[in-house]
């Protein structure tokens, strides 16, 4: 540690003002901050701070996300053997699952966090600001919301144009209006449907040499199923999917979202540090659950009668309602506004799912329109409030 | 003497009591509260007064160097309100005019003497002066600055006739002195003072306290006043936050303040015809040995009470609380308003990969350092910010610290862009930097709200 001290110390001089490589203060800067806090002590104001700063907040959402990551590495590797009918109990095959899902996912991950970081350097250094911990999080958020099969160049692109287009232009963290990992997906779900939708992207059912993919093997998520066959889904090996399995995450989607139980363990985690907001979290249930039952008392097809639970742990729903409206930057900020904002997006995502087949990933499309209509419920919860405050003066 | 405490325990006319239940805020848990017990440390030789300490006060000086000054002598005046003038605490020669950048007046100084001599000023009770008269009393002996306004947290005006005035009997800042202990025994004088400022009402006084605590019979037993309950976390003893819940600040509307120590100089200055400065300050902070309260003055140095009474080296000495305290030198004097000196560590080490640690020794709103685990615990917190300043990122967390029906994240926008009638709307007026400061200490990305909020106040007061 001294010894790390003692050369940022050495080096620290080149990156200053009138130094060889001034420019690339922001990233060494980014460097140094990340091995120490630095000791800046309080200068105005109150004399003591809270111990948290922005990456320990970072650091703790990608903390909560890990169960969802661990679970879609071995579902992953699950989704693949069934489709090769090997290993079909969830207990057997541990080692073999994980390893092809690492195998699969790593490369992702390693690829979101490559091309996301470069681009933030990049911008830091032009803008000559300091590196923002944002990406953090949104550089594991993107490969979580991924099919499986992604081919590892789209990752990148999509990487990219999410932090350009969705974060630098606007000013970077903090100033961002749509949340920047379903930035990533919407650009690419609208560039290329066919490798982020259908039925041939969520599985990797490739055989090797010697196997070959059952014959009942279809890759319909129970999301793409239930349009025609409501309630009744099954796996890919055509095996009846209870809502449970679904809720344990046993059934194919993007890498991250199938588990529900994985998403709550994160949202346990959020809600225990108070990092994440229990208003948004609660009231996106409970939009979608709401929305679900209306859609049950006037059902006319099949997927309306889908219950509300099992509409609840379908897709990505879950996922949504925990890491992605919870974006405190791109969410409504004020309290009141927060309960508003996420009940409408459970409401809203149920009601795309349902009324608008061609895109089953209703969540992805409510967050992000409610990304845009966040400021609009904040703007009118501060003139309720503004209100308040004018009327007392009337009143006394 | 005067002895009038019988004549004025008249039948209360205010017995409603109202109590407000605080629940937002946070008490940050430090090490270091003043015993209760009085250490006899003499005054230190000399003494200051600073008009830092005076918001917006532009001064006029009164006093050049060499002057022989008593106790009450004015040594500077407002220049924008040439009545309220600051008096010299201890009676001495003027030593010293310290002056900064571009001559600005630092501090003056005053070399004590032994034995205070007083300026004479009017004995008499209260009640029989009229409210002009006391007015020009309270003026000319210097304790009118103690008296302070809402909006914009400035020395009240002596043309104003405030809608009420509030006293916080408690202070509910980290560490801060115990007034229950601190007025014990001071009741006559207490009272006195109090029949003085409910002169000064145009409607109510407020006295508020701890419904958490037994409150001194000095609070409870005082009348013409109206005895409110307050309960919760800091900061329910902010003025500011009681006046909110009770009688808030609209725009056009005056309240007045002051602190139970206030009202104490008050009275003493009725019942003797005389400036008494002394004041009961509380020394405490995790680098105190022996964390005392100490019977002193306005404006003395802080250098006897540290004397010999210090753990390590780096620390940092505040006259006032961590939150909302300023930073002063080991031979730094007290601010006018002051009532605590704190000492901490300073903060100026690099620490390896702090922000992954587990944290035990971290205090946080949030629950991401297992310190929470722990919520009896006592900590020593250092000076530092824990980490760097960034654009705005999280949410909710001021509101949870602010008990106040305001915005404040809106709020400290409207400054940052300059927008003084959306300031009026969100309700400028209701606060003063105190009320925020825990906004400041909770605040992810470390932005300097106080500040902020003190260049919106100027920035609203210019355009008033």
């Amino acid at each position: 540690m001294e010894f790390l001290r003692n050369t940022l110390d050495k080096l620290r001089p080149n990156f200053e003002k009138g130094g060889k490589l001034e420019k690339y203060l922001p990233a060494f800067d980014a460097m140094e901050t990340f091995m120490f806090v630095p000791g800046h002590a309080a200068k105005s104001g109150a004399h003591i701070r809270d111990g948290i700063d922005m990456k320990r907040t970072m650091i703790t959402v990608v903390l909560a996300m890990i169960p969802c990551l661990l679970f879609g590495i071995w579902n992953a590797g699950h989704q693949h053997f069934l489709a090769l009918g090997q290993f079909l109990d969830p207990a057997e095959g541990l080692s073999e699952k994980i390893i092809f899902g690492l195998g699969k996912v790593l490369p992702i991950v390693v690829v979101a966090y490559g091309a996301g970081l470069t681009v933030e350097f990049i911008a830091a250094i032009i803008r000559k600001e300091q590196v923002n911990e944002g990406f953090l999080v949104s550089g594991m958020l993107i490969p979580l919301v991924m099919p499986i099969d992604v081919p590892l160049w789209m990752v990148a692109i999509a990487t990219i144009f999410a932090v350009i287009i969705g974060k630098e232009v606007f000013g970077g963290t903090g100033m961002n209006i749509m949340n920047p990992a379903l930035t990533a997906r919407a650009f690419l779900f609208f560039a290329y449907p066919t490798k982020m939708s259908g039925d041939n992207v969520w599985v990797d059912a490739t055989p090797q040499a010697g196997e070959a993919v059952v014959d009942v093997y279809s890759g319909a998520t129970p999301l793409a199923q239930a349009i025609e066959t409501g309630n009744d889904v099954t796996t890919i090996n055509q095996d009846p999917l209870t809502v449970m399995d679904m809720f344990l995450g046993f059934m194919p989607g993007s890498i991250g979202e199938t588990s529900t139980l994985a998403c709550l363990i994160g949202a346990l985690i959020l809600l225990i540090t108070g990092i994440g907001s229990w208003r948004i979290m609660l009231s996106v249930f409970a939009g979608g659950a709401v929305m679900a039952m209306i859609f049950n008392a006037l059902a006319v097809n099949p997927f309306m009668e889908v219950h509300a639970m099992t509409q609840l742990v379908m897709g990505g729903f879950a996922f949504g309602a925990v890491f992605m409206a919870t974006d405190p930057v791109t969410a409504a900020q004020t309290n009141t506004g927060k309960y508003v904002y996420g009940f409408l997006i459970g409401f809203l995502a149920i009601m795309i799912r349902v009324f608008n087949p061609a895109y089953p990933e209703g969540m992805m499309l409510a967050i992000l329109f409610m990304n845009v209509m966040a400021p609009l419920i904040d703007h009118y919860v501060v003139q309720a409030n503004i209100k308040r405050r004018l009327s007392r003066v009337k009143t006394a | 003497m005067y002895t009038f405490a019988s004549q004025t325990k008249v039948p209360d006319p205010f017995c409603m009591a109202e109590s407000v239940k605080i629940r937002k805020g946070l008490n940050i848990k430090l090490k270091g509260k003043a015993e209760k017990v009085y250490v006899d440390v003499p005054i230190s030789e000399t003494i200051a007064l600073k008009p830092a300490d005076f918001t917006n006060v532009r001064v006029k000086l009164l006093c050049k160097v060499g002057d022989e000054v008593k106790s009450g002598t004015a040594l500077f005046s407002d220049k924008d309100n040439e009545r309220v003038v600051f008096t010299s605490p201890v009676s001495g020669e003027v030593v010293e005019i310290k002056r900064g950048a571009k001559r600005k007046i630092l501090e003056v100084k005053i070399l004590a003497d032994k034995e205070i001599t007083y300026e004479a000023f009017k004995q008499a009770n209260p009640a029989d002066l009229s409210r002009e008269e006391l007015i020009e009393w309270l003026c000319k002996s210097g304790v009118w600055p103690l008296i302070r306004q809402r909006p914009f947290e400035i020395i009240a005006n002596p043309e104003d006739t405030p809608k009420a005035i509030f006293i916080s009997a408690f202070n509910s800042a980290p560490l801060a002195g115990d007034n229950d202990f601190i007025l014990h025994g001071h009741g006559e004088a207490f009272q006195t003072g109090l029949d003085a400022v409910a002169k000064l009402s145009g409607g109510k006084v407020h006295l508020n306290i701890n419904a958490n605590a037994t409150a001194s019979k000095v609070f409870t037993n005082s009348t013409g006043v109206q005895i409110n309950k307050i309960s919760g976390p800091h900061p329910s003893g902010n003025v500011g936050v009681q006046i909110h819940h009770l009688d808030a600040v609209n725009k056009g509307e005056v309240v007045w303040h002051l602190s139970p120590q206030d009202v104490l100089m008050i009275g003493r200055l009725f019942m003797e015809g005389k400036y008494d400065a002394s004041r009961v300050v509380a020394l405490t902070g995790s680098q105190v040995k022996k964390t005392r309260y100490h019977k002193t003055i306005i404006g003395a140095s802080i250098k006897n009470m540290i004397a010999n009474n210090l753990e390590g080296e780096d620390v940092r000495y505040i006259s006032g609380n961590v939150l909302t305290g300023t930073q002063i030198d080991a031979d730094g004097y007290l601010g006018f308003y002051d009532t605590q000196v704190t000492v901490i560590p300073e903060g100026n080490q690099p620490t390896f990969l702090g922000w992954l640690a587990p944290g035990f020794d971290k205090f946080s709103l949030s629950r991401t350092f297992f310190s929470w685990l722990t919520p009896e615990k006592e900590y020593a917190l250092n000076s530092n910010m824990n980490g760097e300043a960034r654009a705005y990122v999280v949410t909710g967390q001021y509101e949870q610290v602010l008990p106040m029906d305001i915005y404040p994240v809106q709020m400290l926008k409207a400054i940052m862009i300059g927008d003084v009638e959306q300031l009026e709307n969100l309700g400028i007026y209701e606060v003063a930097e105190e009320d925020l400061a825990l906004c400041e200490y909770v605040c992810t990305s470390k932005v300097d709200v106080q500040h902020l909020i003190r260049e919106g106040l100027d920035m609203v007061k210019k355009e008033c």
